[in-house]
């Protein structure tokens, strides 16, 4: 595991510094470190660093809660959309676009989709709880659905086009245009929920044999739950209400993780999250880098390239299951 | 070494009652089989009896302590729990799915600690598991996974051992050596509870049948014709004694 995590940091120390020089104007090292270049050092200051840090915190953030959601619902399929996290932070900030919270304060957003995501687990929870694992995932399915049906009604009845534009725009996800403001506003969020995601490990091996035997090797599995689901409301509701919606990185990260650590749930949660960083840090250079015209929407190529991992992932299943 | 007592306990699901009254004392060197039909209770009595459920009425307790008053790190140390058809979701490597047993007495964070090594060797030693222990679990017989959970119960050396239907789906030699393993964990003083539906395993094997009928305690102590008549409403046979013992079902 050390050595897999190792060679994933390193892989972003490399991504990242090329993550600095790629871009519309393409940067030499020297133009950067000189110093003497003034418009350079601007353009990674305040443009490319903050979009980098961002890159590595939000798909930081996805890989480790879906890491984490696959242990506790044992379901390879999960991710953080899986219990309404996604769509319910949408849903905050696309009201806060919807009711033009957004020319007020630039953090209007960020904040209401937070409290986007934190409603969307709290009825996710309340509707689940004490119905066992698969009654959660049932229950983030119809909170996703009615928060994807809130998002619908606001495109619907937008008042005007630019409003429309505007939702639809923050839907596709994008890391474009962010500033330093962005990465401190969702830091202190995305900090605590990790902490809270990454004390679940032991709890989720043990989940490994099912809830009865958890239980008996004294795992409280409420704990547990809400541990999860708050880690993931806090980290993937900052992140989501920042970028949009960014899909299959959090399906993605944990499995490419998986075979190379036996398996075990707790030792997939560190290389989960660096894969998961490393991954969108990929995916926003090669978004950057891919010219057709209008911007291609950093979460539209992520849903590109990660579907057809979906499609072989069912396919596998189908196979292996009986 | 611990004593496990079990008070007139009861549960019941919404308006039907799944156990009434039944009691039940397990200390050092017990090995107590619970028989019964199905549907008697006999996996909501191990369940309450590990502590996972909460009987509505009565209590039970481990060395005096009522079970949900211990906390649960704590009851996990001095008992392990076998469901009824266990399973692992992850592929995982033999080794460590024993390891799991060991999880209430890790640290919080961090990898596995090399103090608990021995402990694991042993364990797959004593199951014959040694040159399976890197191979991923879903890949095992069915007779090495069951081994393999067995192992996992007992890593950790708990007082009390609940299993729910350890044999069920094992051959007969298997069958016969999980048993024996049980029996032996018996010798070392510990208690080991067990639910069996083959009579002649529990005559052999346990100190002490309880015998479940409808939720109520139909009968306690050997295994007899009567017993089984009154349990089951069948006639059968017990013939011989001791490890020779062998009960026949006379069909009608």
């Amino acid at each position: 595991m050390k050595g897999l995590s190792i060679g994933l940091a390193v892989l972003i120390a490399i991504v990242f510094v090329l993550s600095l020089l790629a871009g519309r104007v393409w940067l030499s090292p020297a133009e950067i470190f000189s110093g003497h270049d003034a418009l350079a050092a601007l353009i990674v200051t305040d443009i490319r660093l903050p979009r980098s840090v961002l890159a590595l915190l939000v798909g930081g953030a996805l890989g480790l809660s879906g890491a984490v959601l696959q242990g506790l619902t044992r379901n390879p399929l999960a991710e953080p959309g899986l219990l309404g996290v996604s769509t319910g932070a949408a849903l905050g900030a696309v009201t806060a676009i919807y009711f033009s919270i957004t020319t007020i304060s630039g953090v209007a957003g960020p904040l209401l989709g937070m409290a986007g995501a934190l409603g969307a687990c709290a009825l996710t929870f309340g509707l689940g709880q004490g119905g066992g694992t698969i009654a959660l995932v049932l229950a983030g399915a119809a909170v996703s659905s009615l928060t994807a049906a809130g998002i619908a009604l606001a495109l619907n009845f937008a008042p005007n086009p630019y409003a429309a534009y505007e939702i639809m725009n923050w839907l596709l996800g994008s890391l474009a245009d962010k500033s330093w403001t962005q990465v401190w506003l969702i830091l202190p969020f995305i900090v605590i929920g990790g902490a809270a995601l990454a004390t679940t490990g032991r709890a989720l091996d043990a989940l490994s044999l099912g809830e009865a035997q958890a239980q008996s090797l004294g795992i409280d599995l409420t704990r547990l739950r809400i541990a999860a689901i708050a880690g993931t409301a806090l980290a993937v509701g900052a992140a989501t209400s920042v970028t949009g919606a960014i899909g299959f990185i959090g399906l993605v990260a944990p499995h490419l993780a998986r075979p190379f650590v036996g398996h075990q749930p707790s030792r997939i949660l560190l290389p989960a999250t660096l894969g998961g960083a490393l991954l969108l840090l990929i995916a926003d250079i090669a978004a950057r880098e891919i010219h057709l015209g209008p911007e291609l929407k950093l979460g539209v190529f992520t849903s590109l390239v990660g579907t057809p991992f979906f499609f072989w992932l069912v396919v596998r299943l189908k196979r292996t299951s009986p | 070494m611990s004593v496990l007592v079990a008070d007139r306990i009861g549960v019941a699901r919404g308006n039907r009652a799944i156990l009434q009254d039944v009691s039940l004392t397990a200390g050092p060197g017990d090995f107590i089989a619970v028989i019964g039909p199905n549907g008697a209770g006999k996996s909501t009595l191990l369940s309450a009896l590990a502590g996972l459920i909460v009987p509505a009425t009565g209590d039970v307790s481990l060395d005096g302590i009522a079970l949900n008053r211990i906390a649960r790190r704590e009851l996990a140390r001095k008992r392990a729990y076998l469901p009824q058809n266990p399973v692992c979701e992850w592929p995982l490597s033999t080794e460590r799915l024993v390891a799991l047993g060991l999880t209430a007495h890790l640290p919080a964070l961090g990898p596995l600690p090399p103090a608990f090594d021995g402990a694991i060797a042993e364990a797959l030693a004593d199951h014959d598991l040694m040159d399976r222990k890197d191979q991923p679990v879903t890949t095992l017989s069915g007779g090495e996974f069951s081994r393999a959970m067995l192992a996992r119960a007992l890593v950790a050396r708990p007082d009390i051992v609940i299993v729910d239907e350890p044999v069920t789906g094992l051959d007969p030699v298997h069958a016969f050596s999980a048993m024996a393993r049980l029996a032996a964990w018996t010798a070392k003083g510990k208690t080991v509870i067990a639910s069996l539906h083959d009579l002649t395993l529990a005559a052999r094997y346990a100190g002490r049948i309880l015998a479940l009928k409808q939720g109520r305690v139909a009968g306690e102590g050997t295994l007899t014709a009567g017993l089984i008549r009154n349990v089951f409403g069948v006639e059968a046979e017990v013939r011989g004694a001791g490890a020779n013992v062998k009960v026949d079902f006379l069909l009608p």
